[in-house]
């Protein structure tokens, strides 16, 4: 369970990115949060990361509050928490394969279990024909499959997708929901961020909706509402 | 998992250090010229050295007898020199044997030869050479002649001892070494820092090109030894690198200026040197391209990583 306890983050240039957040986030469960940009969607996800430290409160991941955990901790809760960004984050200079076969050579996997788990963490997105592709030569929802399966190759418990639709057009938008609902499906947490009202109101799932720090709804099985 | 990890950072080290051309050849070269300065250093205080044991070997302590000694009372002076426990060894030279050294010294002399013709009997007394195990004990010995045969009583054979002018030259030359040697380590310092230094900064400039493969690895929860590992093995590539460079081009300069140098250092050539302590000198540089090269990786990306922490 993922517990964020009067979280407010206040950035050094005054900015206040979130505001007396308190939530929470069952095992399972598929997350849409929703609001405008600068709203604190960004800032929330950061700080389950912990990339970030709150300026009051805690996030408890597991009962666990994060911000107190050493770093080699912190290390160990970013493999259980699978990340994919709208900007891919992918490395230009290794192969599709590669790619997601790093995730798993940092966890310290063995040679054979990366051989045998990077062609199905592909399979599942749809890319185990581009294995020996590099990421230029990938569009732009080809290279996001790649990003959700190095996220997902570790087996992660939970899944952060922060606007991971923002730069695709509608047929590839629609192909990344249906991956991470399938992920869900298979017992993953997800955790979305998007402004995209389509791929919330398709997901009929559980809305957070932030504006200027705050929550103000939380709908479950809920459309896009601003 | 331990050497399963090792495995795989030493292989992104050894890719990094061929991806990043560029800044691989700036960081080998500031650290070749780095060796180079330290070989330098190495040969050249080898040189004098020798050259100092070279004229330590020619020094010792002669004793001149008066004409009027007799060969018993200097081999007894003789006997009781060589009980001394400093004492190597102690060579007799007869008054017949110092005339005709002498007059083999002067051979081209007509005016001192012809001087010595004259005069109707032989001027010259017996001598001793004496020489000590260590040069510092050339004093205790002078002082010891000077207190049981002094110079300057009726009774004595001892006419002379001359001592103190080679102390002088040995003295001066050690000095001269050791502010060499001071000098040196100054410069070798002084390269070594500003080699750690530059190496620093190339290392940080190879993190920045690869800042987002970093990024890439905090996001999936790489350590942070995971992450800065390959750099230290990069560092240390450039350290085997620089010193293989510095220890192949030492062949050919040394054998080029060893003629040179075995002229002018007493017989010793730098190239023979070179080739007789080439594992010595290897261990040398091998070490201390290899310390350059991790210091300055370990340093860089411990910054890197603080930085990127706070940023």
């Amino acid at each position: 369970m993922i517990y964020f306890d009067k979280v407010s983050k206040i950035y050094e240039d005054g900015t206040n990115a979130l505001l007396d957040i308190d939530l929470k986030i069952e095992p399972g469960e598929f997350v849409s949060v929703v609001g405008h940009s600068g709203a604190g969607k960004t800032t929330l996800l950061k700080l389950l990361l912990a990339e970030e430290t709150p300026t009051q409160g805690s996030v408890y991941y597991e009962s666990e509050d994060i911000h107190s955990l050493k770093s080699s901790q912190i290390t160990s809760l970013r493999r259980k928490v699978g990340s994919i960004f709208q900007e891919y984050r992918l490395i230009p200079d290794k192969t599709v394969y590669e790619n997601v076969a790093f995730a798993m050579e940092i966890a310290g996997r063995e040679d054979e279990e990366i051989e045998a788990d990077v062609p199905h963490a592909l399979r599942l997105v749809g890319l185990e024909r581009k294995m020996n592709s590099f990421p230029d030569d990938l569009s732009g929802g080809e290279r996001q499959r790649v990003a959700i399966a190095r996220a997902i190759v570790n087996q992660p418990d939970v899944l952060i997708a922060d606007e991971p639709t923002g730069h695709l057009d509608p047929t590839n938008t629609y192909d990344i929901v249906q991956i991470l609902r399938k992920i869900n499906d298979l017992g993953t947490t997800v955790i979305l961020t998007t402004h995209n009202k389509g791929v919330v109101d398709e997901l009929q799932k559980r809305v957070i909706t932030i504006e200027n720090g705050k929550i103000t709804r939380d709908d479950s099985g809920g459309l896009y509402s601003m | 998992m331990f050497w399963l990890n090792v495995k795989r950072i030493s292989r992104t080290g050894f890719v990094n250090f061929f991806r990043n051309g560029f800044v691989t050849l700036s960081a080998v070269l500031i650290m070749t010229i780095t060796l180079f300065v330290l070989s330098t250093i190495v040969l050249s205080g080898a040189l004098l050295k020798n050259t100092l044991s070279d004229i330590k070997d020619k020094v010792d302590v002669n004793v001149y007898f008066l004409p009027e000694a007799s060969e018993n009372a200097v081999l007894e002076v003789q006997k009781q020199i060589e009980n001394l426990p400093e004492v190597d060894f102690v060579q007799y030279v007869s008054r017949e044997q110092a005339l005709e050294d002498f007059e083999f010294n002067y051979r081209n002399n007509e005016e001192i030869l012809e001087a010595l013709d004259e005069l109707e009997e032989n001027p010259l007394g017996a001598i001793l050479n004496i020489k000590t195990k260590e040069t510092s004990q050339y004093e205790s010995v002078s002082i010891f002649l000077e207190q049981n045969y002094p110079v300057d009583l009726p009774e004595s054979i001892v006419d002379n001892v001359n001592f103190n002018q080679n102390k002088e030259i040995i003295d001066k030359l050690t000095e001269i070494i050791d502010s060499g040697e001071n000098l040196g380590t100054f410069i070798t310092a002084l390269f070594i820092l500003i080699s750690i230094l530059i190496t620093f900064n190339t290392i940080r400039l190879s993190m920045h090109i690869s800042r987002n493969e970093i990024k890439v690895m905090r996001l999936v929860g790489a350590s942070g030894s995971y992450i800065s590992g390959p750099f230290i093995i990069t560092g240390i590539m450039y350290g085997i690198t620089a010193s293989i460079i510095t220890l192949v081009l030492l062949y050919p300069i040394t054998y080029w200026i060893g003629p040179t140098t075995a002229s002018f250092f007493g017989g010793l050539s730098v190239f023979e040197y070179y080739l007789k302590s080439f594992s010595e000198i290897f261990l040398i540089i091998f070490f201390s391209s290899i310390l350059i090269g991790s210091i300055s990786s370990f340093f860089a990306i411990k910054k890197y990583l603080r930085e990127q922490r706070k940023g």
